[in-house]
């Protein structure tokens, strides 16, 4: 390829085409003011969506990319603009999402001088960036940027920022652009120890009581069909943690359902009687393995992870097989011998019958007065058929429409899990959208959340994204004012909201919507919500002071789950 | 048990690597005692040489913390006895108790430590070695009122007979041109 003279912003918008680029998110501003100024001459090549807030435009490339699996990509200012990304990156960088974030900064000779709108974006950054760079000459742009999406897409993904500073921007270099496939001190992924894939297979083929838990690291490895073919030759049980969901299908027989503290009963219980645990793409986090020094202390663990830094992190392992989950599992496939294990799966059975006496189906077919989360969540995802994607906020509606709602295909989950971060549901649900444009996505919000990014009903209102909003409202701040009722005597300290007409307020923004409360309306509500043609916010009234049971006690050991208060 | 550890980090020169390793200990709360970076004998490859008290575990988590940074080729921990390591000091002392007695010649001499500089004011002296013994010379010269003292973070060799970096960047450049 020959270099032409370009601008560094022409540079940095042609290096996006490079990379296959078709939508970004940002809110523009004066220090990347030139990169906003190429970008208006490919308007036919990217969609750029302009939101309300950084934020919003962060948490949305964050649900565009965990629906494509692509890199999101993110521009903000300088300044304000640039702190408004931290929160996202920092829930991007817990929760493995690929993102490129550039950032505008004041010209180089400014820098540290504290020049109107600078902040160090990129030392405030280092804690919660997989990598990040300053940019401060145009020549630098072609192979900063190949190295941004290099970095971000590979091995265990995570968020790049990039800080350009504007005479850079505006610089002029011979622009010759070629893709990143090698960064010396960087291997993203090591080659699978045959040994390790011997020894893991003598535990799994030895084991009376084996359970497998699908990580993220399956989606992320696009490892779906290899991780069902593992399971249906071992006849092994899979829990799914948090980031798991909708790697397999929801109704699969051997899915014993989801792991941490909100999770099912059969799994946590069992994972202390099991002998074999295989960790797949997951990382050991605190809600999922409860009191540590009493986790699994039956089990062997084996562990195929490709990030180096998670082995022996929080559990020792008997077996540790580095690498991609999808390569490690095709390995794993003939080495492991054909199996049922039938009375290990009917100790789930049997655990499977008490969670839906004590607590499923009071959830999902209630008979007491008052709408429940369960229920409305149950009705989405049969309307949908299963197919549609759950775009969730953090709190009870959240633990809820995961443990509740169906999946088929995989990608179809987006939540805020490792940082949980309120406010991600509806940007998130926005960008996953506009990435995934020929299905049903839901965003289901409580009225906490949907107040911290309520703005960006104007940005689906302006690109006519047609997102469904299920706002479950109980007026309550509700996880809160759960633990304050289960674990602080009933204080509730400033967990009680006194909120705004919703259904006004997006009626503001020129969305449609309506509210519900009465169980015999429920279902022609849902209809009608998911009817509608264009987005559409419905508001359910729930009952104020339910809980979301089955529950770990924070510092109790996972076989430790209580059913009811 | 917690001990004191020599952890080495060979990396690429960027600006804002400091910071992302030295985040590493702030994260784990655990205090740096010395800190040495500097050029290696590989042209463009820096070490640094990070001397903490920790336990065992904490030392493997931090390392393979340090090796997740991207511009970061290599971590690796060792004990005290597995590597030969020294720190340099030096002393800025008076110079009249020089003129009225041969004590601090002769501190000097035992200590096997040397005179950099004397001036009608001072003198500089320098010593190397562990800290136990030059903050002996320091509690020595100080009957004298120390003017200055300053001792340098740790530099340390490793008593392996397999240089671990070389065989390192060996199977790296195989992986790399494995790549193309």
């Amino acid at each position: 390829m020959t270099a032409k003279k370009v601008t560094g912003s022409q540079a940095l918008i042609l290096s996006l085409m490079e990379e296959g680029v078709d939508t970004i998110f940002g809110y523009p501003g004066g220090a990347i003011m030139p990169v906003y100024d190429a970008l208006y001459d490919f308007d036919k090549e990217v969609k750029h969506i302009l939101t309300r807030h950084e934020q919003g435009a962060i948490h949305g490339a964050q649900g565009y990319a965990r629906v494509t699996g692509k890199p999101g990509i993110v521009f903000a200012t300088s300044g304000p603009g640039a702190t408004n990304l931290m929160t996202g990156i920092a829930d991007a960088m817990i929760d493995s999402t690929p993102l490129v974030c550039i950032t505008g900064q004041v010209a180089a000779p400014l820098l540290g001088t504290d020049a109107f709108q600078e902040s160090d974006i990129v030392g405030m950054s280092i804690p919660v960036t997989k990598w990040n760079y300053q940019i401060t000459t145009p020549e630098e742009i072609p192979e900063v940027m190949a190295q941004a999406f290099y970095i971000a897409t590979t091995g265990r993904p995570g968020p790049v920022l990039i800080d350009v500073t504007k005479d850079a921007q505006f610089g002029v270099l011979e622009y010759k652009y070629e893709k990143c496939k090698k960064i010396r001190s960087y291997v993203p992924e090591t080659n699978i120890d045959p040994h390790q894939i011997k020894a893991a297979a003598d535990l799994i083929n030895e084991a009376k009581k084996p359970l497998l838990f699908v990580g993220q690291g399956i989606i992320l490895s696009s490892a779906e069909e290899e991780v069902k073919a593992f399971i249906e030759k071992t006849g092994i049980p899979a829990a799914w943690t948090l980031l798991g969901l909708s790697a397999l299908p929801t109704n699969h027989r051997l899915n014993v359902g989801m792991l941490g503290m909100h999770g099912n009963y059969g799994p946590n219980k069992l994972t202390n009687e099991a002998d074999l645990i295989i960790a797949v793409g997951m990382r050991f986090d605190d809600r999922v393995t409860g009191k540590v020094s009493e986790y699994a202390k039956k089990a062997k663990i084996i562990h195929i992870e490709i990030d180096p830094a998670e082995i022996d992190k929080i559990v020792k392992t008997d077996v540790a097989v580095l690498g991609d989950a999808k390569k490690a599992l095709k390995m794993l496939i003939g080495n492991v011998h054909p199996n049922t294990h039938e009375s290990w799966h009917n100790e789930f059975k049997k655990c499977d019958a008490i969670e839906n006496e004590k607590v499923i189906q009071k959830d999902l077919y209630p008979t007491k007065p008052g709408l429940t989360m369960g229920e409305a969540i149950r009705i989405v995802s049969e309307k949908t058929n299963n197919e549609a994607i759950l775009v969730t906020d953090v709190g009870q509606h959240q633990m809820i429409a995961q443990r509740y709602f169906g999946f088929k295909k995989s990608r179809s989950n987006v939540t805020s899990g490792g940082l949980g971060t309120m406010g991600f549901c509806l940007p998130a649900a926005m960008g996953a959208q506009l990435g995934a444009p020929e299905r049903t996505v839901v965003g289901v919000v409580g009225d906490g959340g949907f107040q911290m990014t309520i703005q960006e009903l104007g940005t689906i209102a302006q690109n006519k994204l047609p997102v469904k909003i299920m706002l479950l409202n109980n007026n309550f701040l509700g996880m809160v004012r759960q633990w304050q009722q289960l674990f602080f005597d009933k204080r509730y300290s400033f967990t009680e909201l006194h909120n705004p007409d919703f259904i006004l307020i997006g009626k503001g923004f020129g969305i449609d919507g309506h509210t519900v409360d009465k169980r015999e309306d429920l279902d022609a509500s849902i209809q009608k919500m998911l009817d509608h043609d264009g987005p559409y916010l419905l508001e359910v009234k729930i009952e104020k002071e339910d809980n979301v049971f089955p529950m770990v006690p924070t510092g109790a050991s996972v076989s430790d789950v209580i059913l009811e208060p | 048990m917690k001990k004191e550890y020599i952890l080495t980090v060979y990396s690429e020169n960027h600006i804002g690597l400091l910071t992302r390793i030295t985040n590493v200990f702030t994260r784990r709360k655990t205090n740096i005692d010395s800190l040495t970076v500097s050029e290696s004998a590989l042209h463009g490859i820096f070490k640094f040489t990070i001397v903490i008290h920790c336990t065992d575990a904490m030392a493997i988590k931090l390392v393979s913390q340090i090796e997740k940074q991207i511009d970061v080729l290599k971590a690796f921990y060792h004990t005290n006895d597995e590597m030969i390591f020294q720190e340099i000091a030096l002393y800025k002392v008076p110079i009249e108790p020089i003129y009225e007695s041969d004590t601090i010649e002769k501190i000097v001499r035992k200590a096997g430590a040397r005179i950099l500089e004397i001036t009608k004011d001072y003198v500089v002296i320098e010593k190397t070695g562990h800290k136990e013994d030059t903050q002996a010379l320091f509690e020595e010269l100080n009957q004298f009122k120390v003017m200055q003292f300053i001792r340098s973070g740790r530099v340390a060799i490793t008593r392996d007979p397999i240089e671990r970096l070389s065989e390192f960047l060996k199977e790296r450049d195989a992986f790399l041109t494995s790549l193309d």
